[in-house]
């Protein structure tokens, strides 16, 4: 119909660029329908209803999974736990990696070298870095209470600790991801226009007030967009909890996402999880409205 | 593209040249740089260190109650070889390594193609498939893994490699990369093509593609990587032992082995070599596409 509109206006042409076009957009779209729209929409119709993974109860029963959720203090924990999680792993994440390239940006030898040991545990799958980090957190046999011992400080029941727990899983997300945020910034440095420090320095600027009145400044658009980046990676925090404490002790790390994953598949309860996925949803989108906004107010 | 400049390993020092000359100054600074930039690797590296030694101890060894970095039975590869006659890990890097590369293949040309259409054909209802497109990038993948679990068990797809593969071949963000790039190609260029009454699948793999490379090259070790160690999904989508992928794996062999610290270690080490070494390889390019793919983000 589209395509007979288009003809009258410009013959031929159009109705061709609209085949080809679409014809170069089918793949993609085929996959994008199926495995994402699809499930994007049913996951909806599935919140609405009782389904479960041991006998289905398909009918609809309207906003009770969410009210149910709204008011189930483990969602709310789990909610709250993300969210503290976020908070305290952007600030490291976002601030060691700034260091790290600012350092390298000063000229460094041997680049590869550096940027290797930074960057390395990216690569690494979650299970790896959660195998080396709970044996280096282990109590009696790890590392890092007997480099403690050896200063004075007392053990420290790392992952069985409620109040320490959630911090030992940030430290292992700094080691592990930090490497990312620091390639980020060492591009966006060594696009910095030489001239800017050329002419600082002829102005008598040191090192440090060049970084301060230059570098800094330059890279605010880098900064609001690695945090941006960085708190909607947070928040989708699962794998290191789930492998490192499995969400205790007592639940003081259980994500929001495994919330998700146990009452979907150990509580076999489908279009309860799904609500919950939904709301989990909400608090992304609204984020990302936030990020949309204040980009948009930057670049105005 | 801007973020080329990383891939000279010289650029950093022409960056600071400036920052140099007034020498005595500066090297004072540049040593407090090196001391601190050491004490962050010397850390960043203490992991990898700390399981090499463990995984190259007996297990007495390792689960002696004083630790050392010399074990006083000495190193052995014993570990390693257990791990290997167990069999597994070779069994789930071969699942990795095929399902990631199906997951690269599948997305490189099924996102290129699209992204050609978005950037280069005028078609009707482009505009709305371009927003769509973007506005799914915000689709966190955890939300979508209720409802696509239950979609392949009706799809009877649970427990075949598809089940890991079809999902994960979408990436809203890399059409949106490869469109960028895309633009910035000189329509010129298409011209003398176009004349010639090439086809726009001709002009899409003479010339479009072959100067795309390095754009290619960014989101293929992108979304290489991304497949390579995802966890959550492989961990729903599979059960069959047979089909594991690494870290899916290997976080079965935690409870298998129970307390086999230099065991787990070794498995750690041999599920990260991989990458590792492709990373040796292909540094630059690994570190254009982060940076490439990454920023293009904004």
């Amino acid at each position: 119909m589209s395509s007979s509109l288009a003809a009258r206006r410009r013959p031929g042409s159009l109705t061709r660029s609209n085949l080809s076009g679409w014809g170069f957009a089918a793949p993609f779209l085929v996959f994008f329908l199926v495995f994402l729209v699809w499930p994007l929409l049913y996951g909806v119709y599935m919140s609405f209803t009782g389904k479960s993974l041991t006998g289905a109860n398909d009918s609809l029963i309207g906003f009770a999974n969410y009210a149910e959720a709204l008011a189930d203090a483990g969602m709310w924990r789990s909610l709250g736990n993300t969210l503290y999680f976020t908070v305290i792993s952007t600030v490291p994440l976002v601030l060691v990696a700034l260091v790290m390239a600012a350092l390298l940006n000063v000229g460094l030898p041997a680049q590869w070298l550096w940027r290797l040991s930074y960057f390395a545990p990216y690569l690494l799958a979650s299970t790896v870095v959660s195998l080396f980090f709970t044996w280096m957190y282990n109590p009696q046999l790890g590392l890092i209470n007997d480099s403690l011992a050896k200063v004075g400080i007392p053990k420290v029941a790392w992952l069985n600790d409620p109040n320490v727990a959630m911090w030992a899983i940030v430290i292992a997300t700094l080691w592990w991801t930090v490497g990312f945020n620091f390639l980020l910034y060492l591009a966006a440095m060594q696009n910095i226009p030489h001239q800017h420090y050329e002419a600082a320095s002829l102005d008598g600027a040191g090192a440090w007030r060049q970084f301060f009145s230059i570098t800094l400044p330059q890279l605010t658009p880098t900064t609001v967009m690695i945090v941006l980046l960085q708190i909607l990676a947070s928040l989708k925090i699962f794998d290191q909890v789930y492998q490192m404490t499995a969400g205790g002790p007592g639940g003081s790390t259980r994500p929001v996402v495994q919330y998700i994953f146990e009452t979907g598949f150990t509580g076999y309860r489908l279009g309860y999880s799904a609500a919950i996925s939904y709301i989990f949803f909400g608090l992304i989108v609204l984020v990302s409205v936030m990020q949309f906004a204040i980009t948009r107010r930057r670049s105005a | 593209m801007a973020i080329q400049t990383l891939d000279r390993p010289e650029s950093s020092t022409s960056a600071s040249q400036e920052l140099r000359q007034p020498r005595k100054k500066m090297t004072a600074g540049k040593i407090a740089a090196v001391v601190v930039a050491g004490l962050i690797a010397v850390l960043w590296l203490i992991p990898f260190a700390w399981a090499t030694a463990t995984a190259f101890k007996t297990e007495t060894d390792a689960a002696a109650p004083k630790i050392s970095w010399l074990p006083p039975s000495g190193f052995t590869p014993e570990a390693f070889v257990k791990v290997f006659q167990d069999g597994n890990i070779p069994l789930w890097t071969w699942n990795s390594l095929y399902t990631s590369a199906a997951i690269t293949a599948i997305t490189l040309v099924i996102s290129a193609l699209v992204a050609y259409a978005l950037s280069r054909i005028d078609f009707k209802g482009k505009k709305v498939l371009m927003t769509v497109i973007i506005a799914s990038i915000i689709i966190p993948p955890p939300v979508l893994i209720i409802p696509l679990f239950y979609q392949m068990l009706a799809l009877h797809m649970i427990d075949t490699s598809w089940a890991i593969i079809l999902p994960q071949v979408i990436h809203p963000a890399m059409v949106f990369v490869l469109k960028k790039f895309f633009d910035q190609i000189p329509r010129e260029l298409e011209e003398a093509a176009v004349m010639d009454g090439a086809s726009r699948m001709r002009i899409f793999t003479q010339i479009i593609l072959p100067l795309s490379r390095p754009i290619l090259a960014a989101v293929a070790i992108f979304v290489f990587i991304g497949a390579w160690n995802n966890f959550l999904w492989p961990f729903i989508a599979t059960n069959d032992g047979a089909l594991l992928t690494l870290p899916v794996g290997l976080q079965t062999i935690k409870s298998a082995y129970g307390i086999q610290y230099a065991q787990n270690m070794a498995s750690a080490l041999l599920a990260a070599l991989p990458l590792i070494l492709v990373f040796l390889f292909f540094q630059r390019q690994i570190i254009k596409g982060v940076a490439t793919t990454g920023l293009a983000g904004t």
